[in-house]
């Protein structure tokens, strides 16, 4: 098996490349300047000629050497001659040839001037702000109807959902509540040893928990974990048309699929977020007993003396806020994901920030409120 | 079972290229198809033909290796395909191209990124050949001016032929086709047909495709087996048109003719 070679020699009529050996995809192809060189020599009308006696064998990247030498042939108005090719060879160059080529499908590569790309990106916040009151008008509507009775969509799905933005993320709140209650408790406890007030620890750890911090982790667990689902989700269903399929059974999807999501998100972050600020509080009390030399009765009635029962519904209240958000922002990636499946990713992607966004600025937002009415 | 249903094409002094040895396909208890003896000659174009759910798209997984047999073995050129170590594996997946049945293009690369993937992965080639090369394959897919579309930009039809087009990057060996037509129309997918056709003359490939197409299955087929669903095993194998003229086992008839032979 000898290995893939090429030459050209220039005759009285034009040149002959001459091509022998074993050509494999694998095996780099010979390099081809020598010949270019002598193609470009051709004058008008003379004759490309191939002499492929000696070859064994050929792959792709023969004929698409081939393709190369003969256009340039062809813009020195000389003449192609295709004789001397394996016949299976000169099929499928002229097979490849046969199509016309979409002159109007190639891309540009220019980009667009500064000023243009500034407009496009305005007249897409625009349009984006647009789709999002439009979606949010649209989920209020088939809330109205759902709170009415009259809204189309599947129990069993509303109760899956409710399961698994419920049950099914309390692992991963346990973990992330006691393991921030036990940190909160850490960093109270050095400033609070200077006073030798270690007990006041447990106000700490108690009224964050309860007022901010439960709802904010809560939160933020739940639009990576039940967020991106919702994203990819219905996402996926769009790609594959599902969504198209219930618009032509004339069942809105907003009403059949993003409401039972909000309804089951925005139902079970309060009592998450109650379950968060309980596993908070065992975490600071751990520190405490091992720590800090404070009883567990100590640290209980001390807890309990500082929660007042607003603050607490505050955290709630806010941790239901927190839910209808994230319900929206996954729900509303989702159903604006486009048809492919890079576009499910970017989706889920986008539905983490954003919802990520909200939450910080609604916690703002409700830190200054609550200030300002003094709860 | 008649025995008329059953004509070798392979010549008895050639080696089988695939050999399917008393394969039996399961997944856990359920048994998919068992019993399946057959042979794919070189430079064939064998077609797998049966009901929906039979298991010709899982018989052609087995064929590539990508599932195990749960009896029974899979011989390419001799060798088992089946158990192999990773790198035995990737030596014997570079002789197969495959088109699979939604085009499985990759959805975050360009058509021509695409069809040079498995060129960058496994050949020598420098950047501007690979670009030709590929540039060629879609060409030859009736893809030419498309190289910087995205999948989801081209219809169905063209996501299928590029897909074919990134099939034959490596100039493979053997071809495996699931549904070429599906969602064609009729002059793309006679066309699709011509470029099989050409392919395996001229590139000397071994096409095994899995199909329902009638006039594609006459018109290029050269051999084939059927599996049928209900007694799980295959029922006949041969040329396509000789099945058609010699079978009498009703289910195939039914189907080679479309169910036009009880009406006459």
């Amino acid at each position: 098996m000898t290995g893939p070679r090429i030459e050209a020699k220039a005759g009285p009529e034009g040149v002959t490349v001459t091509a022998s050996g074993h050509w494999d995809i694998a095996v780099a192809t010979p390099d081809a300047g020598e010949i270019e060189r002598a193609i470009a020599t051709l004058g008008r009308g003379e004759v490309l000629r191939y002499d492929t006696a000696d070859l064994e064998r050929w792959d792709s990247g023969f004929l698409a050497l081939l393709l190369r030498l003969e256009s340039i042939a062809v813009d020195r108005g000389a003449v192609v001659d295709r004789r001397g090719l394996p016949d299976g060879a000169g099929r499928l160059l002229a097979l490849a040839e046969s199509s016309p080529a979409r002159e109007d499908a190639r891309r540009s590569e220019e980009k667009d001037p500064l000023l243009d790309r500034v407009g496009t990106a305005a007249l897409d916040a625009i349009d984006d702000a647009e789709q999002s009151v439009t979606f949010l008008g649209e989920t209020t509507r088939a809330l109205g109807r759902f709170l009415t009775g009259r809204s189309r969509y599947r129990k069993r799905d509303l109760w899956l959902l409710v399961q698994q933005a419920g049950a099914g993320a309390l692992g991963i709140v346990s973990l992330v509540s006691f393991l921030l209650g036990a940190i909160l408790a850490f960093v109270g406890a050095v400033q609070l040893q200077q006073f030798g007030a270690t007990i006041y620890v447990a106000n700490l750890v108690g009224v964050a928990m309860a007022r901010d911090m439960g709802a904010l982790m809560t939160a933020i667990v739940m639009s990576g974990r039940s967020g991106a689902a919702y994203a990819a989700q219905l996402g996926s269903m769009k790609v594959n048309q599902e969504t198209d399929a219930l618009v032509t059974l004339g069942i809105s999807p907003v009403e059949f699929l993003v409401v039972p999501r909000v309804l089951a998100l925005s139902s079970m972050m309060p009592l998450l977020t109650l379950y968060s600020v309980l596993m908070g509080i065992a975490g600071g009390a751990l520190v405490g007993l091992l720590m800090l030399d404070l009883s567990l009765t100590t640290y209980w009635s001390q807890t309990i003396g500082a929660l007042s029962i607003a603050g607490l519904l505050g955290g709630l209240f806010k941790a239901l806020v927190y839910g209808v958000l994230i319900a929206l922002a996954g729900c509303r990636e989702g159903m604006r994901c486009g048809g492919s499946a890079s576009a499910v990713g970017d989706a889920a992607t986008a539905a983490v920030v954003s919802s990520i966004v909200a939450i910080i600025s609604a916690a703002g937002l409700f830190a200054w409120v609550f200030y300002v009415l003094g709860i | 079972m008649t025995t008329s249903c059953y004509q070798p094409t392979l010549p008895p002094d050639e080696k089988p290229h695939i050999e399917v040895d008393d394969l039996t396909m399961a997944f856990g208890d359920f048994v998919l198809q068992r019993d399946l003896s057959f042979t794919i000659p070189r430079h064939s174009i064998f077609v797998i033909m049966g009901g929906s759910g039979c298991g010709k798209s899982t018989l052609l997984r087995h064929i590539l290796g990508l599932l195990d047999p749960a009896a029974g073995s899979v011989l390419l050129d001799g060798d088992r395909i089946s158990g192999l170590g990773a790198d035995e594996r990737q030596a014997i997946m570079n002789r197969f191209g495959v088109l699979y049945q939604s085009g499985a293009l990759w959805s975050s690369m360009t058509l021509a990124e695409n069809v040079s993937l498995p060129l960058e992965e496994y050949t020598e080639l420098d950047a501007a050949e690979i670009r030709e090369i590929a540039a060629l394959k879609l060409a030859m897919v009736g893809l030419r001016g498309f190289e910087d579309y995205y999948p989801a930009e081209v219809s169905g039809g063209m996501q299928k032929r590029a897909g074919l087009a990134r099939a034959i990057a490596l100039d493979p060996e053997i071809l495996c086709i699931d549904e070429p037509s599906a969602g064609l129309d009729p002059i793309s997918s006679r066309r699709l047909d011509d470029l099989i056709q050409e392919l395996r003359d001229s590139l000397d490939t071994t096409v095994v495709m899995v199909t329902h197409e009638l006039p594609s299955i006459y018109a290029i087929g050269t051999d084939s087996i059927f599996l049928d669903a209900e007694t799980r095993t295959m029922i006949a194998s041969g040329p396509p048109t000789w099945l058609r003229d010699h079978c009498d086992h009703p289910t195939v008839r039914t189907f080679m003719t479309r169910g036009e032979a009880e009406d006459g």
